[in-house]
């Protein structure tokens, strides 16, 4: 017969277990298990009700080293909207997306929004988005896609949302955001119309048009930008297309990565979020972590060439689930500057990509073919 | 046809045996590529003119033996089988053959077996021709190729390479497989069929539509040199 010593040890040891499994599990698992504690806390009158999976990942984030998260944003990102009635697939998500964030305990600070807010830059898309992302119950950052800029370069996009690149600070964080589509002229010499020149960039695969670039007028900037800012102090960068050399046919890319990287290298703590990949996409080069955002609209495979070895990717998306492979998430920035990645993908388990593993600069996993 | 063509060959061959008659000779031949030339031949031609055999190690002025005679004449009455076809055959004094058809060069030949490099239609595609018809195979990927890039196929302004840039992840050489969601086997055709009507909401096309043809070209073109791998899930 087992002592009763052995008993409490027994359980003691059982409660450890599932606490720690929180802590690790997935979503699905953590609904069951949840569910469960919530059912012996009410028992117990602690009086807890069952809560969003959100406030778990903080705690989790808390008890890493490295440094507690100091605060959060959520951000939505490339909803590709078009204006066809409130019933297009594309709309449905993103005001999915919109609910999920309003539904965050406690709230983000801010929302990002990563662009390529409309598919055509048409102005009734631009118009049915504001409308959307008015719902937020949040302050709303915005930046630019190229989907929203090429058809009149910009002006309805900037009579919605004012100017496109500027910087914020936010408790002890220097917040720059950029328009990162900039492409040399390649429509006047052929003669496209607008529209023309709309579709030309809308097309990933299209290789007429010309390369994305921040451009040397907007390099200046930041440089004088940051030329005011401590070299200690955390800079986290928004830009639609990933600041480094990934994959060019795809735009992928920009053009002059290189030299925007070098203005941002003497910070002691540097991180882009960047949106136009559609997918799971880590990278860090030197100081730098760069971290993709989920669309809401479609998930896009891995270009064949040029992904970052650290990524973890994510599998093929399902075509048949509209939502598998899209999604929203958000940044825990810490106390140290640094942040934490999270990818709240819709219809899969939740991927927090930390730091810590970002730094490790270990290669991931290989991941599905295309 | 066939009788008409075995008594003009017993009639060369009677005349390769004594060394008599049609036999040509010629000194140096043209188109022995790159093999060395032999110190002695002699050649044969058939009474149609396009079937030549060297026998290499003959001698000029000498009837051939006998047996090599009938070595000659079996290896022309084979290559009669190849009518419209120019064929010049090295017998060496090994007595191994080599064929050079229509001007191409010479290969290993073994009686009795296909020719060694016969074109689809039994000339070799000339430079003019193989233009034409990469125009032509051309034109139906480009047109693909713009069906891929249109929203032309659905009813909501989605399409195809909003997903697949470049047809990537379209994985055709995958096909026919059980597609689990359709829950029966699918050529890629069912597939394209799918997404117009799902994520693009259109109409879909019969099997035989040009635009479903021109789809799967361009699909299969951006597979090029993929393995196939019917069934891989």
């Amino acid at each position: 017969m087992r002592s009763l010593d052995q008993k409490l040890k027994e359980r003691e040891e059982q409660r450890r277990r599932a606490f720690a499994a929180l802590h690790n599990c997935d979503r699905r698992t953590f609904l069951q298990l949840s569910a469960k504690l919530a059912a012996v806390a009410t028992a117990a009158g602690a009086g807890l009700a069952p809560h969003s999976f959100q406030i778990v990942e903080l705690a989790h984030a808390a008890q890493k080293e490295g440094g507690e998260t100091s605060f959060r944003f959520a951000y939505i990102s490339d909803t590709h909207l078009y204006a066809r009635g409130m019933s297009h697939r594309f709309v449905r998500a993103a005001m999915k997306a919109v609910e999920d964030v309003n539904a965050l305990r406690p709230p983000p600070d801010f929302v990002l929004f990563g662009g390529d807010l409309a598919q055509l830059g048409q102005k009734e898309e631009l118009d049915l988005g504001k409308q959307i992302l008015s719902e937020l119950k949040v302050p709303l950052r915005m930046m630019v896609g190229e989907h929203d800029w090429y058809l009149d370069m910009g002006d309805k996009w900037r009579d919605l949302f004012g100017e496109p690149v500027y910087s914020f600070d936010h408790k002890g964080v220097h917040f720059v955001t950029l328009n990162s589509v900039v492409e040399k002229d390649f429509w006047t010499e052929r003669g496209m119309t607008p529209m023309e020149r709309m579709v030309t960039v809308a097309g990933l695969d299209n290789p007429v048009q010309s390369r994305f670039e921040v451009g040397e007028e907007q390099r200046d900037w930041l440089a004088k930008d940051l030329a005011k800012v401590k070299k200690d102090t955390p800079v986290i960068v928004f830009s639609h297309s990933p600041l480094y050399k990934y994959y060019r046919n795809w735009n992928f890319w920009t053009e002059d990565a290189d030299e925007v990287q070098k203005i941002l290298f003497p910070f002691k703590s540097v991180t882009v979020i960047h949106g136009h990949t559609h997918q799971l996409l880590t990278n860090r080069i030197k100081n730098i972590s760069f971290h993709g955002m989920l669309s809401t609209a479609w998930p896009w495979p891995y270009a064949p060439e040029g992904l970052p070895k650290i990524t973890i990717q994510m599998d093929r998306a399902d075509p048949f689930d509209q939502f598998d492979g899209c999604g929203d998430g958000t940044v825990g920035v810490r106390t140290d500057g640094q942040a934490d990645k999270y990818y709240n993908l819709w219809d899969r388990s939740p991927v927090t990509v930390a730091y810590e593993q970002v730094a490790s600069g270990k290669a991931a996993p290989a991941g599905p073919s295309y | 046809m066939r009788t008409a063509l075995s008594i003009s060959l017993t009639l060369v061959t009677l005349a390769a045996g004594f060394g008599v008659g049609r036999v040509v000779f010629a000194r140096g031949p043209a188109g022995l590529g790159r093999h060395e030339e032999p110190a002695t031949y002699r050649s044969v031609t058939a009474c149609d003119r396009r079937k030549t055999v060297i026998v290499e190690g003959a001698l000029p002025d000498q009837p051939l033996p006998a047996a090599k005679a009938r070595q000659v004449a079996a290896l022309l009455q084979d290559l009669m089988r190849f009518c419209d076809e120019e064929v010049t055959a090295r017998m060496t004094s090994r007595e191994e053959v080599f064929l050079s058809v229509n001007g191409l060069p010479y290969e290993r030949y073994v009686l009795g077996s296909e020719l060694p490099y016969l074109p689809a239609h039994g000339k070799p595609h000339t430079d003019r021709e193989q233009a034409i018809w990469k125009a032509e195979s051309d034109k139906i990927v480009k047109e693909g190729h713009r069906l891929f890039h249109s929203s032309d196929l659905g009813k909501n302004g989605i399409s195809c390479d909003m997903c697949h840039p470049d047809a990537s992840n379209t994985h055709p050489e995958t096909y026919p497989k059980f597609q689990t969601q359709l829950k029966k086997v699918a050529l890629l055709r069912d597939m394209v069929n799918w997404c117009i009507e799902n994520p693009l909401e259109g109409p879909k096309l019969a099997d035989d539509d040009p635009k479903m043809k021109a789809i799967e070209a361009y699909i299969l073109h951006q597979r090029g040199g993929v393995a196939l791998e019917p069934g891989k899930h």
